[in-house]
């Protein structure tokens, strides 16, 4: 697996954004790694994937959104959910199923939803979320909002009809969304080498009349960098893909034994860990202080304890209620 | 009530009902396969391009898949779209989004997101357009809890339908038979408020004859046809599929105490048996002779004339077992 090779240093962002992102991804991944032990108590249920290598997309996209941008994830969303402003309480108390999580407990860790986040999930069918952004884009276009549409995938949904369907469109159209491929090189345990024919997912794009990036997705840096870039474009209505390489260091989910990876690949990537290397960056450049680093574990540490004391004081919805929200409750209008 | 002087074709009540959307909501717009340059397949929007101009009215690429998942994103987003898929076929294509997503985003986010989308297409066979473009599958979509189903079958219907549904925060789908667009007849003045009841279109004491969609109207030629010989049939319009008027179909079993089912959709896990399963649950005790049904035959619908019409329920068919059914062969 070769992926993208260590780029030549990307720009460090000012240093206030390069703290926010770094704090960021620090927060995703404790929160990632609180889910295994929360999962094994057998609190969290159902299928769990976890984004922990990946968080630097997350941050480096999401942190540049304004508030009426609307966010489309996959089922590997806590981290998207997380930077988008979803409270980690919320999501926590999700995944055990109350009614206090960001879904009243009815989606699940595949099903996070935040209508005032404009964070529309949280979808669980590969490629489903694609056409999705294309028609909430429509809609900023048509209703002369200034606003951009992000999509994220991983390259396995680059295999699907609604990948192509949906390029086409957003490109015949001139609409204002921006697709995010994760390539994290494996659709669940399918190397990209035996599901994608090609020049690989940027060149698919283009294709399209898409026009795409492709940047070191380990380096936060580097993706804030780029998706600076690509979110000008398509809010200017050029429609654009960003794909950054990057790596899954857990389990596809909590049901994969990892048959077919190596160990030593997943340890080849691991040096690349974009939370500690970013973390290396900036005291190397003296925008972060050890200490100061440490005060961010406490805090993160002090978030993740209540989230999990608050899912755990989490009321269940009363049975009753099962057949609530099949059909919209609030008056036509 | 009165009627309009003025008498109009089926496919020409969808576009006024078309026109009238566009007309009284910005939101509004509508997107499909050839609808804007061509006119539309059925001709059913034809002119519309040219009066509201191609941002509202979007020719779309052939991608069911992405233009009516983009349909749920838009409505998602503020608007009120109208997608036209050409054929209840080729809605199979889209069936992910319309199921994974227009159906389950309300529920599965808690209450938070609604879609208020409507999908028109047409349905149902008789064009000897073959086993691609000529099947009922209504029934089908009616079984997906988060869907509206509605089966125009009158003129009035074809206009007054569409404009409810967009007023509806949740996905609707509209059923059109293709059998339909050219039917003529006259609009009546008032405007039938709710879709979601079923209507007794020929009152009878004998027997119901329980329908929608096209068959409506064999089922009316069959109900004529039997008064010849003494026999009051009544017919019942469904209209909605999904939810169900209950109330209607059992007061009807209560004054006749006989049904027969007609439904151009399969009989096996069809629409049918849903429909026979409620009676049960509701009315078993109220009747004279078990329910029966006449459905299409169990094949894909074949392109010849003589066998497409013989793979359909057929007024003589109707007439034939609802003598059996109260026991008068004529």
């Amino acid at each position: 697996m070769s992926g993208v090779s260590m780029t030549s240093e990307s720009t460090l962002p000012p240093p206030q954004v390069s703290r926010d992102l770094l704090r960021q991804m620090l927060r995703v991944r404790r929160f990632e790694e609180e889910c295994v032990p929360q999962y094994q108590a057998g609190k969290i249920r159902g299928f769990l994937h976890l984004y922990i290598g990946e968080e630097a997309i997350a941050a480096g996209v999401i942190s540049r959104l304004e508030p009426e941008d609307s966010v489309v994830g996959t089922y590997r969303e806590h981290g998207h959910a997380l930077v988008r402003g979803v409270s980690a309480k919320a999501i926590m108390a999700e995944m055990f199923g109350k009614q206090e999580g960001c879904a009243r407990g009815r989606g699940g860790s595949m099903h996070l939803f935040d209508a005032a986040k404009r964070f529309y999930g949280g979808n669980a069918i590969v490629g489903g979320g694609i056409p999705l952004a294309v028609g909430l884009a429509l809609a900023d276009k048509l209703l002369r909002r200034r606003a951009v549409a992000v999509c994220f995938f991983g390259e396995g949904a680059v295999a699907e009809g609604a990948f192509h369907e949906s390029l086409n469109l957003a490109a015949l159209w001139q609409l204002p969304v921006l697709f995010v491929c994760e390539n994290n090189h494996y659709a669940m345990g399918t190397p990209e080498r035996i599901e994608l024919a090609g020049r690989g997912v940027s060149a698919k794009a283009e294709v399209h009349g898409v026009r795409a990036r492709t940047v070191d997705g380990m380096d936060v840096a580097a993706v804030w960098g780029a998706a600076g870039e690509a979110l000008a474009e398509a809010r200017s209505g050029q429609p654009t893909l960003l794909e950054c390489s990057t790596y899954r260091f857990r389990a596809h989910s909590m049901f994969d034994a990892e048959l077919y990876r190596k160990r030593e690949e997943v340890r080849s990537w691991e040096e690349r860990d974009p939370v500690r290397t970013f973390a290396e960056r900036l005291m190397a450049a003296g925008v972060l202080t050890p200490s100061e680093w440490g005060l961010w574990e406490q805090e993160v540490a002090a978030e993740l304890a209540a989230a999990v004391a608050y899912a755990d004081a989490g009321t269940i919805e009363p049975v009753e209620d099962l057949q609530r929200f099949v059909y919209a409750e609030e008056t036509a209008g | 009530m009165s009627e309009s002087s003025v008498e109009i074709t089926y496919r020409e009540a969808v576009r006024e009902a078309i026109r009238e959307a566009l007309l009284s909501d910005d939101r509004v717009f509508l997107m499909g396969e050839d609808v804007g340059h061509y006119g539309g397949c059925f001709a059913v929007t034809k002119g519309l391009l040219a009066e509201f101009g191609p941002e509202r009215i979007r020719d779309t690429p052939l991608s069911e898949l992405a233009f009516v998942g983009a349909g749920i994103g838009a409505a998602l987003g503020g608007l009120r779209p109208i997608v036209e898929i050409m054929t209840v076929n080729f809605s199979l294509l889209a069936l992910d989004p319309i199921l994974n997503t227009a159906a389950t985003l309300c529920h599965m986010s808690g209450g938070q997101f609604s879609v208020p989308l409507v999908i028109r297409m047409a349905t149902g066979g008789g064009k000897q357009l073959a086993a691609q473009h000529s099947h009922s599958l209504e029934g089908w979509f009616a079984h997906i809890p988060g869907l509206v189903i509605l089966v125009p079958a009158t003129l009035d219907d074809a206009r007054g339908m569409l404009g409810w549904a967009l007023m509806r925060p949740d996905p609707v789908l509209i059923f059109e038979n293709q059998t339909l667009y050219n039917r003529k007849g006259h609009l009546l003045a008032e405007r039938d408020s709710n879709p979601l009841q079923a209507r007794v279109r020929r009152a009878g004491s004998d027997l119901t004859l329980l329908t929608y969609g096209a068959c409506l109207y064999k089922a009316l030629d069959a109900a004529d046809e039997l008064a010849t010989s003494g026999i009051d049939v009544e017919v019942i319009d469904l209209r909605s599929l999904r939810p169900l008027d209950e109330q209607t179909i059992i007061q009807s079993v209560m004054r006749t105490h006989r049904v027969l089912i007609v439904d151009e959709g399969w009989r096996s896990g069809g629409f049918s048996a849903e429909l026979i399963a409620r009676i049960m649950e509701r009315a078993f005790f109220e009747l004279d002779a078990p329910v029966q049904r006449i459905c299409s035959a169990e094949v894909p619908l074949p392109y010849a004339a003589h066998l497409e019409q013989a793979a359909l329920p057929q007024v003589a068919k109707i007439v034939s077992i609802a003598r059996e059914m109260v026991g008068n062969h004529g």
